[in-house]
């Protein structure tokens, strides 16, 4: 996708704003970066690096974090360097707290004396554990530490990563066991080598990121020491858990000179609290090559039955922690760069939207792109993509129409599920990613979910929430309200679609979404 | 009539030559292939260069055809591609003047809006992407018309309609005010379109330099004039923004 927010470089825009700031990490999967906001959340300046990403086998995915850690502290100093030719007379001493927001699940254990990793980070993508996975779900299956963790045992989350790495690399277990590695997602790794690292780093993860490990539980916050024992991961390689947004330690990295390190949420968790959904029943759905959509379901966790996540959204210092629905979409985006990089109907990502608006409808066609397998609700590894109601008279142009309806039917199966599981109707979807910049991908989006799909101002929504979250702790903005006040709407779609038309459309969804089931016919 | 120009002739011929056959030729090679002086064939292959039809390797410096020829065939900038990439100068366009943004590209004899982001101030707004405006007294219409020549063209061949009292009618009095528009880089349409509002635009430039559309801000007029005009804060928030996106038009491929 063509991905407006990595050329967000404000250089030439005089008009901004002066200080205090907050700056923001966001350590992604493919790069790391570091945002400098302005009390209206204004970005002031961006730094930005990507980092290699290993492949050593199909379906593993690592990352050196060495390399991660490096960059990360080459942003901050250049994101603090570009603030400083920016802003007439500013310094350092201007950024008042620093964030961090990061991919999450990726897991890495290093030696707290040397604080070298002692292999590289495994990512939320690598498939190694998926037989592990099996194992440990024993008789019970997928759902064996759901009602404890809120997740199925599955290959993204960081417990089972732990387990690999312990029994993968040679006598790692033994110096685990005597207190000698520490485990991390990357919100830990940074923050550990923030604060000091070797000399007196904090070990500490959030309580976001820890509801991804399958070893928190929900409803206590605390390491399910059951859990432990069964995936037989010892507690002395865990950061303590502790809320979202709260000074953990103080940094002198890249320039600042004792800089409170104050928050700490993954990214899909950041994204909903940069939107700003703090009330019960707000959603959010970040449109890159996959989707995340979240569901603030207040001070509650609510049980999915319809194979949605339970995870917890933020918590801010010492208030209740506040839980969400999540649910993901794999193929969206990637379906638009399949158009343009496997099938070539496209040059760029932008000109789907072309080549659609060339035509009124689908012309009968529906495109379902399991490419991998269903994700929510159906969560079918045995499904392969479909393109269903096939005539002579389907043209290129009525593909690329269903290519953007599969993005707004999937995101409707998600907010059905949600609403079954939570009891809550979908008021308005609050959005952002690339793909927001598809202006009828939005008017689909609005027309299929039946409700109004609004974009905020700031597209970087996910550093964003880690710089409001560093700022609430350290009383840069009072309260949640201000933050809400920040919150402005660059536009929104309403529904314009009949409704025995989206009926119609709909059921069509449905029933191609049927013919993508069992296409595998054995597991392997 | 005069007959045809001796240079060009032989710059088409070293093109033919670079297409065809090897891909990459030295000097001399394309000098004897066409019979011409080694000097005047280095004339022409660096001015070929310097408007990017030909390249010359730097280590090898031999030379072949250049990544302009394939342009040449496949200019058209789609506009979604170029919503795309104003998106975020645009948000920041409507924050920082706290009025609404909108993106225009020529279209038939109009205006065409790819892109309308809201005035930030929370009040009920109507996404207006897909909206027709007039070329002749709104601000992005006139940027359009007077530094795209299709889009002069188009307005010069319509009726330049009074939509309210202060709309310019007459043709000479229109071309006075493409010629400001030219001299000073931007646009300003004061109650010409619809009573009480006023814009201010700016033109967008591709990589090479071509007018690809406008951008600009429309609000109330007392909000964005004051008693000189278009307030001075806002031209300038506007060109920026202009010249953001234009410069990422230019530092991509498309």
């Amino acid at each position: 996708m063509t991905d407006p927010q990595t050329s967000a470089d404000p250089t030439g825009t005089s008009s901004h704003g002066s200080g205090p700031f907050i700056a923001a990490i966001d350590q992604g999967t493919t790069s790391s970066r570091c945002i400098v906001f302005d009390r209206d959340g204004r970005i002031v300046a961006v730094d930005q690096k990507e980092h290699e990403q290993i492949f050593p086998k199909p379906g593993w995915v690592e990352h050196d974090a060495a390399e991660i850690w490096t960059n990360v502290q080459e942003v901050v100093a250049g994101a603090i360097a570009k603030a400083a030719q920016d802003i007439p007379g500013f310094t350092p001493a201007d950024v008042k707290a620093i964030g961090i927001t990061n991919q999450r699940e990726t897991t890495l254990l290093w030696d707290r004396h040397t604080g070298e990793p002692v292999h590289n980070a495994l990512v939320w993508q690598d498939t190694r554990t998926d037989a592990l996975c099996r194992e440990l779900g024993r008789n019970v299956g997928q759902d064996r530490f759901r009602r404890e963790t809120g997740l199925p045992l599955a290959s993204y989350f960081a417990g089972p990563k732990i387990r690999w790495l312990l029994d993968n690399v040679p006598g790692l277990r033994e110096r685990a066991e005597a207190g000698d590695i520490l485990f991390g997602t990357m919100d830990s790794w940074v923050i550990w080598n923030l604060t000091g690292g070797v000399n007196g780093g904090v070990h500490v993860t959030d309580v976001t990121n820890a509801s991804r490990t399958l070893l928190m539980n929900l409803h206590t916050l605390e390491w399910d020491h059951k859990i432990l024992a069964s995936m037989e991961v010892p507690a002395a390689v865990l950061p303590q858990i502790r809320s979202s947004s709260e000074v953990y330690g103080t940094t002198n990295v890249g320039g600042l000179d004792g800089v409170p390190v104050a928050s700490a949420l993954g990214d899909q968790q950041a994204a909903l609290f940069g939107q700003t959904c703090f009330a019960e029943g707000e959603a959010k759905s970040t449109y890159g090559t996959g989707t995340f959509m979240l569901m603030n379901t207040g001070g509650t966790p609510v049980n999915s039955y319809n194979g949605l996540i339970t995870t917890v959204g933020y918590r801010i210092g010492e208030e209740a922690p506040v839980y969400a629905l999540e649910g993901s979409i794999a193929v969206t985006g990637a379906l638009v760069q399949w158009m343009r990089d496997q099938m070539g109907l496209i040059s760029t990502a932008a000109e789907i939207e072309t080549l659609a608006s060339s035509v009124a409808d689908n012309g009968g066609a529906y495109f379902v792109p399991a490419f991998s397998g269903l994700f929510a609700p159906y969560w079918r590894d045995d499904a392969r993509g479909v393109i269903a109601g096939l005539t002579r008279y389907v043209t290129k142009a009525h593909i690329a129409r269903a290519v953007l309806e599969a993005t707004a039917w999937q995101t409707r199966e998600i907010a059905d599920a949600m609403t079954k599981d939570s009891d809550v109707e979908l008021t308005a979807l609050k959005v952002d990613g690339g793909m927001t910049s598809n202006n009828l991908l939005m008017q689909t989006l609005a027309d299929a979910l039946d409700a109004p799909v609004v974009r905020p101002m700031v597209a970087e929504t996910t550093c964003l929430g880690a710089a409001y979250a560093a700022g609430l702790a350290v009383g840069f903005w009072p309260d949640t309200d201000a933050l809400r006040a920040n919150w402005k709407r660059a536009a929104e779609w309403t529904p314009r679609m009949d409704a025995a038309d989206r009926d119609r459309e709909y059921k069509n969804w449905l029933k191609a979404v049927e013919r993508t089931m069992g296409w595998i016919e054995e597991e392997h | 009539m005069p007959g045809p120009i001796q240079s060009l002739e032989r710059a088409a011929a070293i093109l033919r030559l670079l297409a065809g056959g090897e891909r990459r030729l030295g000097l001399s090679d394309v000098a004897s292939s066409l019979g011409l002086a080694k000097g005047t064939t280095h004339g022409i292959l660096r001015t070929l260069q310097q408007e990017g039809f030909v390249e010359q390797d730097p280590v090898s410096g031999k030379y072949q055809l250049g990544a302009e020829l394939l342009r040449l065939g496949n200019s058209y900038l789609d506009v979604h591609e170029l919503r795309a990439r104003a998106l975020v100068w645009t948000d920041d366009l409507a924050r920082s003047s706290g009025e609404a943004a909108y993106l225009g590209v020529l279209h038939q004899q109009g205006v065409l809006i790819v892109h309308h982001v809201f005035r930030p101030d929370d009040s009920r707004q109507v996404l207006e992407v897909g909206a027709m405006q007039p070329l002749h007294s709104t601000a992005l219409g006139k940027v359009l018309s007077a530094f795209d020549p299709v889009a002069h063209s188009e307005v010069a061949e319509g009726e330049l309609a009074a939509l309210t009292p202060r709309t310019v009618t007459d043709p000479a009095g229109f071309e006075q005010v493409l010629e400001l528009t030219r001299a000073r880089g931007w646009a300003a349409d004061l109650e010409e379109t619809w009573d009480g509002v006023a814009s201010v635009a700016a033109p967008v430039y591709d990589r090479r330099r071509m007018p690809v559309g406008a951008v600009g801000v429309t609000g109330a007029v007392e909000r964005v004039c004051d008693e000189s005009g278009i307030r001075a804060r806002l031209v300038a928030a506007v060109r920026d923004c202009a010249r953001a996106v234009s410069r990422d038009l230019g530092a991509g491929r498309f």
